[in-house]
């Protein structure tokens, strides 16, 4: 496992450096202490992601106190569930600052459950890493110098689809997308991408089924009748399955192009199986294809532990820890201060490659895959893949001052 | 025209679905008079016990059938299991007591499906013959939308004929309108609940199982389709299968077409359509006034102020309570101000459903309304706490004044589902408007003043406008006012007789609990820092209805006990694994063990010990 010596060695050299120069009380008290992350995302709401990020970060964990920890402590995560409501996470948020006096916050899926958390990191002053969700608000409108956030963004997810959907040539586009902020942004930025490339194009029709509960034959039926030439689909989960099915069943996505966002991410992916479409133009993770030693080391390290394939949230959830234990070690404390200023330009390990923490907005640099979809024995796969990493994905810097104004 | 036809046959596929799904729901309503909250955890399960049954199975029609219909009945048997051993004993309990009971199984059922299937999407290979289409004017149209149009209308003409053609059914028809009157003249009724919920539970289970083709076995299916089935039982007239089936063709139809005018219309569009129709036929489509059963009619016993020892323990108990921030450390401070909140919250809701008599499954949205008053009032205007404390309850009570006009001519279910229609509404707009409310985002930043910043200030502050305001609704059900409340409840004619406004008394009370839980929703909102719609959405809204029965409806401190005693559980079980199952069997615990709430149960033990 290449990528953590690598941490161990950069964690080794940094808590060198911290023993010398910080006083002996100090050190006295940084042997002794796990350095803890209270952790709080939504594992009862959406345990189809969070259950096997949750294996993610644990392997993280036994891997980096394996390797000796950070800064000479062990990691210790107090996680908790949020039961996919705001108004709960803050109230674990503070559990987990008053009564588990952990040093930081992590975690969050659902982007207003990650809002309501970075929230609270602003108004107390401590410092909170969002893993998994994806709103833009979270590092642009509504960023702060205390909260980071790991994953690509809906910005980001949608800037690097929209490459292979200008190459479709198609004129007449609809979108359909889960009714609520996720799916909103989506389609905004999709649209807007696509207006700059491709002047002339028509979005013709929308729709916009609520979560976890579309109508797919309405549905479906509402997008065929205005008969485009491709569907741009932010839908996943079983409002994925649903609409594949009746896509499929319909006719719907025969000589027309599809881009769809996540789709290719295995939790999504095996449901669908063998009704897979062909050549959707998806983000994912090719997890049979991919062949890179850093990929594969993390495959098996998670499939040997746990005995069963990793998922995309196992990804997210490792790199969660492996981005928090690079930027603790750069920092060389856990003070807050300290670390808001020192996760910026950390450089972290992560299942997909390395990685870094942007110095502009706080957004980390973990990339995801892009390809199509297709069918083998029976199972979705992704093929023509390529590894985009997250800094090729960002605006230029003076957009991204201009959408941050803190 | 051809897009039309095409869009209709999509309609009434959508339209099959639903009835499935509420057939059982109003079945059962109709003879057990339960609400039961459990339906779609059935139908969950159906979909989950199918996939593991066809996943076995050859992939031919006939072992499909086959397959469906042993599903059915494994789900029956669950149901049957459901209604002797928990059900059965509290039949005698108060209205919506089972309602709770069947709340804290829906919670038991979600651990128990992760735990038996786990948490990925467990769809069914679909073999060829499921795939196929019907060319329909020259568009496709699925094979088996087809045959769920037909299914639909099968399954009504088969129940029509158990219910109209059998002495069982007979039997059935008979309870559904007297039940009393058909004990007595010595009807079964132990055996005659356990088929119908049995029966019941098995429509839910076919339903799942008829879905599980479409996509996918998941563990969000079982809230997904909860409301969607009460809305259809409820249109339709509850009890009434009939009425079930057009409510269902109405609102499937009505979708299909609407979805294409107005896309996002998709979070409501069920609510809005139950709201015109309970405005326009109280009773739903085909249903007819409840009969009373004897039960309701007997004038529950008067309350009276409490005895000196229960006021020396609320004495204790609010001392306590001010101390606290002395005694607690800082999280169970936050937790306690979270107690404060749901204090004046469920006393709210209990004003209403307790001496007024009006159930409300919608209380959330006052409570989302007066936090958005204040999120409103502190980012918009910029105004200080003061100005956002005084605005909610305002706002709050403004819009249950004109909502509550619809709501207080209703009575029961009914009642109870408007207010539901109406708290979507409310929840659909503050989701939807996102240019002032921020949508699902929320609204960030509403943090107290800085004189209040101090959790121990916010804390205090939040017990005296809390408890206070508890205290004051108190003080209102002993004045007269509490008193013709009370006899507009019990007895509408005879209140009438002796000259009290029952419509303006209803009215009053509304306003006053709309305005209530106004106010606790604007100091949750300074506590929290951030307003989400997910205050005015449904869980929320069953939080309120689980603590005032939970403390105990008919008793003057119910709400307070329910409110403190849910808050502090919820709250420490939230932190450890499998809350859900704990949280899930403590609740059918309490409810088997004290029916008439914690409080109820208490002032019982204290009447025995006195006597």
């Amino acid at each position: 496992m290449p990528i953590f010596r690598r941490t161990l060695l950069a964690a080794g050299t940094t808590t060198l450096a911290a023993t010398l120069a910080a006083p002996a009380i100090l050190r006295a008290q940084s042997t002794s202490a796990p350095i803890r992350i209270g952790e709080v995302n939504s594992y009862t709401a959406i345990p189809a992601f969070t259950l096997p990020y949750r294996l993610g970060w644990q392997l993280a964990v036994e891997q980096v106190n394996a390797a000796g920890g950070v800064l000479g402590r062990k990691l210790e995560v107090i996680s908790h569930d949020d039961a996919g409501k705001p108004q709960d996470a803050v109230r674990l948020a503070s559990a987990l600052l008053d009564e588990s006096r952990v040093d930081l916050l992590a975690g969050g899926f659902l982007s207003n459950v990650g809002l309501a958390l970075s929230d609270v990191a602003r108004q107390r002053k401590r410092l909170f890493v969002a893993s998994e969700p994806l709103t833009d608000a979270l590092v642009w409108e509504q960023g702060h110098r205390y909260c980071y956030r790991l994953r690509p963004s809906t910005y980001m997810q949608v800037s690097m689809l929209v490459d292979d959907a200008v190459k479709l040539g198609a004129k007449r586009w609809v979108t359909v997308s889960p009714n609520y902020e996720y799916g909103q942004s989506l389609v905004k930025w999709f649209k807007l991408l696509m207006q700059q490339r491709q002047p002339g194009i028509e979005f013709v029709a929308e729709q916009w089924p609520a979560l976890g509960r579309i109508d797919a034959g309405a549905t479906a039926a509402a997008l065929a009748q205005a008969r485009p030439d491709a569907i741009f689909n932010g839908t996943f989960g079983p409002d994925l399955t649903n609409f594949v099915r009746q896509g499929n069943t319909r006719g719907l996505f025969e000589k027309r192009g599809v881009v769809s966002v996540l789709t290719g991410e295995p939790e999504y992916l095996e449901p669908l199986g063998d009704e897979t479409p062909e050549g959707w133009i998806v983000t994912g993770w090719p997890i049979e294809t991919v062949t890179d030693p850093t990929n594969r080391a993390f495959i098996d390290a998670y499939t040997k532990r746990f005995n069963e394939a990793p998922k995309m949230g196992s990804v997210v959830g490792h790199a969660t820890i492996t981005a928090i234990a690079a930027g603790i070690a750069k920092s060389g404390s856990v003070e807050t201060e300290a670390m808001a200023d020192g996760f910026k330009g950390a450089r972290f390990p992560t299942p997909f490659g390395p990685a870094i923490w942007r110095h502009q907005d706080n957004q980390g640099t973990l990339g995801t895959f892009v390809g199509r979809t297709t069918v083998k024995n029976g199972r979705g796969q992704m093929v023509d893949w390529r590894y985009v990493d997250g800094a090729d994905a960002m605006p230029s810097d003076d957009e991204v001052r201009r959408l941050r104004p803190a | 025209m051809d897009v039309i036809v095409l869009q209709l046959l999509t309609g009434l596929a959508g339209a099959s679905t639903l009835f499935l799904v509420a057939a059982g729901l109003t079945v059962i309503f109709g003879v057990t008079r339960v609400v039961n909250f459990s339906h779609g955890s059935l139908y969950m399960l159906g979909a989950f016990i199918a996939w593991s049954i066809l996943t076995r199975l050859p992939r031919e029609p006939e072992f499909f059938i086959l397959g469906i219909l042993a599903t059915a009945i494994a789900t029956a048997a669950t149901g049957a299991l459901l209604e002797v051993a928990l059900l059965r004993r509290i039949y005698r309990a108060p209205e919506l007591l089972q309602l709770l009971a069947t709340f804290g199984v829906v919670l038991v059922v979600q651990d128990a499906a992760l735990f038996l299937w786990g948490p990925v999407d467990l769809s069914l290979s679909r073999p060829r013959w499921l795939r196929g289409a019907i060319e329909v004017m020259g568009l496709r149209f699925p094979l088996y939308d087809a045959a769920l149009i037909a299914i639909g209308p099968s399954v009504l003409g088969l129940l029509l004929l158990l219910f109209h053609r059998t002495r069982w059914g007979l039997l059935v028809r008979a309870a559904t309108q007297d039940r009393d009157m058909a004990a007595a003249l010595g009807v079964d009724q132990r055996m005659l609940f356990t088929s119908v919920f049995a029966l019941g539970a098995g429509l839910a289970g076919l339903g799942g199982a008829l879905a599980l083709p479409q996509g996918s076995a998941n563990l969000n299916m079982d809230l997904a389709v909860i409301a969607d089935a009460f809305v259809v039982v409820v249109v339709g007239g509850m009890g009434s299968l009939g009425g079930a089936f057009l409510a269902a063709l109405l609102i499937g139809v009505l979708n299909a077409f609407g979805i294409v005018l107005v896309p996002k219309i998709t979070l409501v569009l069920v609510f809005l359509v139950m709201a015109v129709v309970l405005v326009l036929r109280p009773h739903g489509l085909l249903g007819r006034p409840q009969a009373m059963a004897r039960a309701e009619v007997e004038a529950l016993s008067p309350i009276r102020p409490a005895p000196p020892a229960l006021q020396i323990l609320g004495a204790v108990a609010l001392a306590l309570a001010i101390a606290a921030p002395f005694l607690a450390g800082p999280y169970l401070l936050t937790v306690l101000t979270e107690a404060a909140v749901a204090v004046l919250f469920a006393a709210a809701l209990h004003v209403m459903m307790g001496p007024g008599g009006m159930a409300s499954f919608g209380h959330a949205a006052w409570f989302g309304i007066g936090a958005y008053a204040a999120a409103f009032a502190a980012k918009s205007l910029a105004a200080p706490m003061a100005v956002g404390l005084l605005l909610a309850p305002l706002a709050a009570g403004a819009v249950a004044l004109a909502v509550g006009g619809f709501v207080v001519r209703m009575s029961g279910v009914y009642l109870a589902m408007l207010t539901l229609a109406f708290a979507q509404i409310a929840w659909a707009v503050a989701f939807q408007w996102v240019d002032v409310t921020g949508g699902d985002n929320g609204v960030l930043g509403v943090w107290p003043d800085p004189w209040a910043a101090n959790p121990w200030t916010l804390y205090w502050l939040a017990l005296v406008l809390c408890i206070g305001g508890a205290l004051l609704l108190r003080r209102a059900l002993f004045a007269p006012f509490g008193f013709a409340l009370r006899a507009s409840r019990d007895s509408a004619l005879r209140a009438e007789a002796i000259g009290l406004d029952t419509t303006s008394l209803r009215l009053a009370a509304f306003v006053l609990a709309g305005a209530a839980a106004g106010l606790s929703g604007a100091v949750f909102a300074y506590a929290k820092g951030s307003v989400f719609p997910t205050y005015m959405a449904i869980p929320h809204s069953v939080d309120a209805l689980v603590m005032v029965l939970l403390g105990g409806v008919q008793t003057m401190a119910g709400p307070v006990v329910g409110a403190v005693s849910y808050t502090l559980l919820h709250s420490w079980l939230l932190t450890s694994d499998l809350w859900r199952l704990k949280l899930g069997l403590l609740i059918v615990v309490l409810v088997l063990a004290f029916p008439a709430g914690i409080a109820g149960a208490a002032a019982s033990a204290w009447a025995r010990v006195r006597r």
